[in-house]
């Protein structure tokens, strides 16, 4: 405990120091290595905290009567090592990609307390210090979202980040209210022993998945996501989609599952998870959708978060609904599905956007539409891309496609559930996992194939070349952990099993101990998935064609222009662009989700002029509800803004107005 | 001793493995001979698969001058994904040895990255063709594979696991009845797999007009050792759906795991039998209609989308308790 507290505590020196140092050329490589060095210290505290008893501490500090509170429990201990090994690897890769920075000085100061920030939520203990930590969270990622505040479009994204990073603070404030109850039992350990009554929880559960749901990007709260992420810098993008939405994720399960625990107002309501459920369904459907109709690479990869916190919720949704109907096996389960599914995303999101800076640092282009052919120029960096893209488009023997597997595999637990609404809703997130997954691949191609393979479509894709080591390192590090734990699925199993035991009191069956590695969430005869030899299959399976179609067939290979049909056209503008790939699915779901039109307009016969095609699409959400709600306030403040421009005499009249009016309602009201 | 316990399992697994890729070109050969016969040609013989693998084996490779190493590699990472995921269908035998590697989720995942990779190599060479086979590809199996799964998600909950090996054998003991489920996934399943192997009316694999390619350009950049990987790897993929048809909804005569070697012979026939029915009914089928517009196909796909959800919503219902 007390060594993550120094090292918080050193990580925001460090953003002091950075203050100073960001003038320096050597500044970066104290910031980055400090960070580094401290994240390293700080996931060794999480995972020794993974099966230890929970230890606690209170400092005399923050608000009087209250102090600062923090505990350290497997949960707990699970995230920061999540944190902190998204943290270690963007603070590698900024190692190197920190030196491309023109504007140091806005970046270097807030990284490290951003990182103190996220550390600080997982360590929390009241409600106070945990909505300060979220709150320098959000406002040190705000100042890292507009470091590039010349650039077009970045303020307006800092903005709507700033609004909604508001009002996610403000719906937590107001469950922790509720939660606290009248006294002000403002430490987690008075919330946990606090009876509560089923209206009071349900309160308390839909403030907490709205006010987790908008800092993790649940539909519809998403809209600033794909603005923010990609706004930032890559390492910090990477970060705030791999880190920062696991952060709201943790905060959900510490509300919804330890503070809102059953204890003391019996089994918690099947309702509650019919809507996390829902909204799990329609955030993994949604988001991959937006992902797909995309040609900026960055925003691509942050709405794909969108649908992998659709994911996770969706495993979170099962583990309520069987914990409502007590069935602790299932929602252990579920659980350690949703929990492997957070560890997957941070490793292959953070490996994403790493890729993502690296192809920003070697071309200076984000638009899809202007690369190609960087798999000749970028070899290890594309290979990573690829390992990292085919992980997130679950496809085995990588991580993504384990925990999608146990999250089906929770679906198809039990069928039988006693409750109609649980019954219908399960099979359809069955069928929108499935959906989101099979879309996922698609995109991924795009993402992968659009941007690395063709030929360049841009002077500047055709002149890129690779970048420093220390991004490579980052890149293939997480690589190869997107690799390890798709292989090796049953020892991040057991290491989360303390975790869930310490939520759920039930946990998966040990896994280390079943011959061959394999992992048997239930039954060996109702499923068993063996990463290591499916693995294992592949690799000797190609080796020994290799050898073979070498060893036997013929081996000579020549060179010579694209075939094509016999009609190869010089151009690259002949390919097919990220808009054209994605041209039929735009048509088979966009059509009406998105009011997608494509408007051909050809000239006359005789006419010399151009033919035209226009593309237009519509964002539903934004279109009914964000714009309604900020036309609304803008209204609103041109009304009021008549108020600032009246004579004294008017205001005396309105405080006085409103004096008597409270009056009369204190009256009225005894 | 324990090796001596290991090995008839073994043998099995081996044999079976074997068996997939020498008898993928035959079916091959067999459904393009019946379709002739029924277009009254003689057809090419039964055995020219294996030929046409044989003369491609021995020619000299022309790739493309900015093919990057992933296209040269793909054909034989998509020829493993495909080889894999056929060994773990039971064909003739259930319990094999390595049956518990991967369950049906975990096959047609398998079928998803050789498709996958199948994609990116046709977007390598950055032309016209190989991006129309891709982004055709990626629309088809956005619509294929969720169906699939449900069809996966309805026979696990009728028969309680997504083993495929338990699933065979809960078939075959036919406790499950007939049941409506069954039926609309098995019709929900031809529609699938006749989009997965890329047939008529999806996909027509013996032409290369450019208003119906999908398969056929995305490899059509690949020549020689790569092209008959690719081919190989095609014939498997067919093999493979036709098994998992057969195990699935028809697995009478099936071997168990402890039979004599009787039941093992009479379990090889059994499946040489049904390969070859299914296989003429799929030229039938594949004669008997035409090609679809690219853009009908979503319509066909939803609609075994929808047959497969509404089987599955039907067995949650129906359970009612």
């Amino acid at each position: 405990m007390t060594p993550a507290l120094l090292a918080i505590l050193a990580l925001c020196a460090t953003g002091m120091l950075g203050v100073i140092w960001a003038r320096l050329p050597a500044g970066r490589w104290g910031v980055y290595s400090a960070s580094l060095g401290l994240s390293v210290v700080l996931m060794l505290v999480g995972i020794g905290a993974l099966a230890a008893p929970p230890s606690g501490l209170t400092l005399p500090l923050g608000v009087p009567w209250i102090g600062v509170h923090l505990r350290l429990d497997a949960l707990a201990g699970f995230f920061l090592v999540v944190v902190n090994l998204g943290a270690g690897g963007a603070s590698l890769y900024a190692l190197g990609y920190g030196q491309h920075e023109k504007m140091p000085e806005r970046v270097l100061p807030f990284f490290p307390v951003f990182l103190a920030g996220m550390n600080l939520v997982v360590l929390a203990d009241d409600a106070f210090t945990f909505l300060f930590a979220w709150e320098l969270m959000s406002v040190s990622s705000f100042a890292l979202v507009i470091a590039h505040h010349r650039e077009s479009g970045t303020m307006l994204a800092g903005y709507v980040y700033l609004i909604m990073a508001s009002l996610s603070a403000l719906l937590l404030l107001l469950a922790f209210a509720l939660l606290a109850g009248p006294a002000g039992d403002y430490a987690f350990a008075l919330m946990r022993a606090r009876a509560v009554t089923p209206g009071m929880a349900g309160a308390v559960l839909l403030l907490a998945l709205l006010g987790a749901g908008a800092k993790a990007g649940l539909i519809p709260l998403h809209a600033w996501l794909p603005l923010a992420h990609p706004a930032a810098p890559s390492h910090v993008s990477a970060l705030m989609s791999g880190v920062m939405t696991k952060v709201a994720v943790y905060g959900f399960i510490r509300i919804v599952f330890d503070l809102l625990d059953g204890k003391l107002t019996g089994p918690p309501a099947w309702w509650g998870a019919v809507g996390v459920l829902a909204l799990g369904g329609v955030t993994a459907v949604g988001g991959i959708l937006y992902a797909l109709m995309e040609s900026d690479l960055k925003r691509l990869l942050a709405y794909s978060t969108v649908e992998n916190i659709g994911i996770i919720f969706i495993g979170l949704g099962l583990a309520m609904a069987f914990r409502a109907t007590n069935f602790p096996a299932g929602a252990a389960l579920a659980l350690t599905a949703a929990l492997f599914h957070v560890f997957n995303h941070a490793v292959m999101k953070s490996l994403l956007f790493f890729g993502a800076g690296a192809v920003i640092t070697a071309t200076g282009a984000r638009d899809m539409e202007q690369l190609g052919g960087l798999i000749h120029r970028l070899p290890q960096t594309s290979f990573a891309f690829l390992i990292g893209a085919a992980a997130i488009s679950a496809l085995p023997p990588l991580n993504g496609f384990v925990s999608e597997w146990l999250t089906f595999q929770a679906i198809l637990l039990r069928p039988d559930m006693p409750q109609w609404g649980l019954k219908i809703m399960i099979p359809t997130d069955g069928a929108l996992l499935a959906l989101a997954a099979a879309l996922a691949a698609s995109c991924f191609v795009k993402a992968f194939g659009i941007t690395f393979l063709g030929r360049p479509r841009s002077a500047l894709a055709a002149a890129a070349h690779e970048v420093d080591r220390f991004s490579r390192a980052a890149m293939l590090g997480f690589a190869a952990l997107a690799v390890l734990a798709g292989v090796l699925p049953g020892v991040l199993i057991d290491t989360l099993a303390p975790v869930v035991s310490a939520v759920l009191g039930a946990r998966l069956p040990v896994q280390i101990t079943v011959p061959w590695l394999s992992i048997i969430p239930v039954a060996a005869s109702r499923s068993s998935y063996n990463g290591l030899l499916i693995f294992t299959f592949l690799t000797s399976a190609t080796l020994l064609t290799v050898f073979v179609i070498h060893r036997f067939a013929a081996r000579t290979l020549r060179r010579a222009p694209a075939w094509d049909c016999g009609f190869p056209d010089a151009s690259p503008a002949t390919q097919y662009s990220g808009a054209s790939l994605s041209e039929p699915l735009r048509r088979v779901f966009g059509t009406t989700l998105f009011q997608a039109r494509t408007v051909v307009t050809l000239p006359p016969p005789g006419d010399t002029g151009p033919a035209r095609i226009v593309k237009s699409r519509r964002d539903p959400i934004w279109d009914f509800l964000y714009a309604p709600v900020g036309q609304a306030v803008g209204r609103m403040a041109d009304v009021m803004n008549h108020l600032q421009f009246l004579t004294i005499r008017r205001y005396l009249a309105f405080v006085f107005i409103a004096l008597i009016t409270l009056l009369l309602a204190l009256a009225l009201w005894q | 001793m324990s090796a001596l316990h290991f090995l008839p399992p073994l043998l099995l697994q081996g044999a079976q493995m074997a068996l997939v890729l020498l008898a993928a070109p035959l079916l091959t050969g067999w459904v393009r001979k019946v379709k002739a016969r029924l277009l009254r040609r003689r057809g090419p013989p039964l055995l020219q698969p294996y030929r046409d693998l044989l003369r491609l084996f021995g020619k000299e490779a022309v790739i493309a001058e900015n093919a990057s190493w992933l296209f040269r590699t793909a054909p034989y990472l998509i020829f493993a994904f495909t080889w894999v995921a056929a060994a773990l269908v039971p064909s003739f035998a259930t319990g094999l040895m390595f049956s518990w590697t991967g369950d049906l989720i975990a096959i047609i995942a398998l079928l998803g990255a050789a498709r996958f990779l199948l994609a990116l190599a046709g977007l390598d060479i950055g032309t016209g063709f190989g991006g129309i086979g891709a982004s055709r590809e990626v629309m088809i199996a956005a619509l294929a594979e969720p169906a699939m799964l449900m069809i996966v998600v309805t026979l696990a909950l009728i028969a309680g696991a997504t083993q495929l090996s338990t699933i065979a054998t809960f078939m075959l003991s036919g406790v499950q009845g007939l049941r409506v489920s069954l039926a609309l996934a098995l019709v929900a399943f031809v529609i699938v797999a006749l989009a997965e192997n890329a047939r008529i009316p999806v996909d027509n694999p013996a032409t290369h007009l450019e208003l119906t390619m999908v398969h056929e350009a995305m490899v059509l950049e690949y020549s020689a050792r790569h092209l008959a990987m690719i081919e190989l790897a095609a014939a498997l993929k067919l093999l493979l759906t036709c098994s998992l048809l057969i195990c699935i909804f028809f697995p009478f005569g099936m071997a168990n795991a402890g039979d004599a070697a009787r039941g093992y012979a009479l379990g090889l026939l059994a499946y040489g039998g049904k390969l070859a029915l299914v296989g003429a009914i799929l030229a039938v089928f594949e004669t008997a209609i035409a090609k679809m517009r690219v853009f009908r196909v979503p319509g066909l796909l939803g609609a075994a989308l929808m047959l497969s959800l509404l089987g599955l919503l039907l067995l949650y219902i129906s359970r009612g308790f």
